[in-house]
């Protein structure tokens, strides 16, 4: 999976920092809606969603199979796809945690934005290896502005 | 029985790009394993390493929760459709 690329607005961009500076010190998440290519994929909009792991949110995140299906939902709706997912790591690089790998699935993208001091630092995208053993980067590239929702 | 698997988005390139496979299975366990069989690739995506579902895995026998069933255990009838379901979890564990 390596050499893909993340097509995504400056807008959207920030209002994933947005929800991140938000929901801080608490981690975020939600779901990237877009479309997707052999070699490119383009987030056309975001699914802001509670992040239901109330027990530890500072360093968890969990969405439910339920929001799930509200996001799949959603992007049906829009003709697109649930191209990925996004949350945020508060006091912590935007790269995946060996606890992110574990869970992670193929095929998604997953964006992580890195806040500190309630301020978005870093933001990074991501995909699992076929074999799971490890995540590959994703570029990410600036686009004109979508037709967010 | 014939039953009807739905394969969620990210595993559909592991199974043919299919959204949905027909098999016959008398029970969950028998329709994963019948699934992972014929799509050796998705196995390791389903089950740990100790053969155990994974926890972000969900199945759901006609929109119901095999969790509150009897699990992989639950018995399947003609007709039924087995759902995979993601859910989405990580964060930086710390």
């Amino acid at each position: 999976m390596s050499g893909t690329t993340l097509r995504i607005s400056d807008a959207l961009i920030r209002r994933i920092h947005a929800h991140g500076v938000e929901t801080y010190p608490f981690e975020c998440c939600g779901a990237l809606l877009g479309k997707d290519s052999e070699t490119s994929r383009e987030v056309i909009g975001l699914l802001p969603l509670a992040n239901r792991r109330d027990d530890s949110p500072r360093n968890r995140f969990e969405v439910t199979p339920g929001d799930v299906q509200k996001a799949e939902k959603k992007a049906r709706e829009m003709r697109v796809e649930v191209i990925g997912w996004y949350h945020s790591h508060p006091n912590a690089p935007a790269r995946p945690s060996e606890f992110d790998r574990e869970h992670a699935w193929p095929w998604y993208s997953y964006v992580i934005v890195s806040v500190e001091a309630s301020e978005a630092r870093d933001t990074k995208s991501w995909r699992l290896r076929d074999d799971r053993s490890a995540y590959d980067a994703e570029v990410i590239e600036s686009i004109a502005q979508s037709a967010s929702i | 029985m014939a039953v009807k698997v739905i394969i969620p988005t990210p595993l559909r390139p592991y199974a043919g790009k299919q959204e949905s496979v027909e098999m016959e299975a008398g029970n969950v366990r028998e329709a994963l394993k019948g699934l992972t069989t014929r799509f050796g690739e998705l196995k390791k995506h389903l089950y740990s390493d100790d053969g155990r579902l994974r926890s972000f895995v969900n199945v759901y026998v006609n929109d119901e929760d095999i969790r509150y069933l009897e699990k992989e255990e639950t018995q399947l009838r003609d007709g039924d459709i087995v759902s995979i379901v993601p859910s989405i979890a990580g964060g930086t564990g710390k």
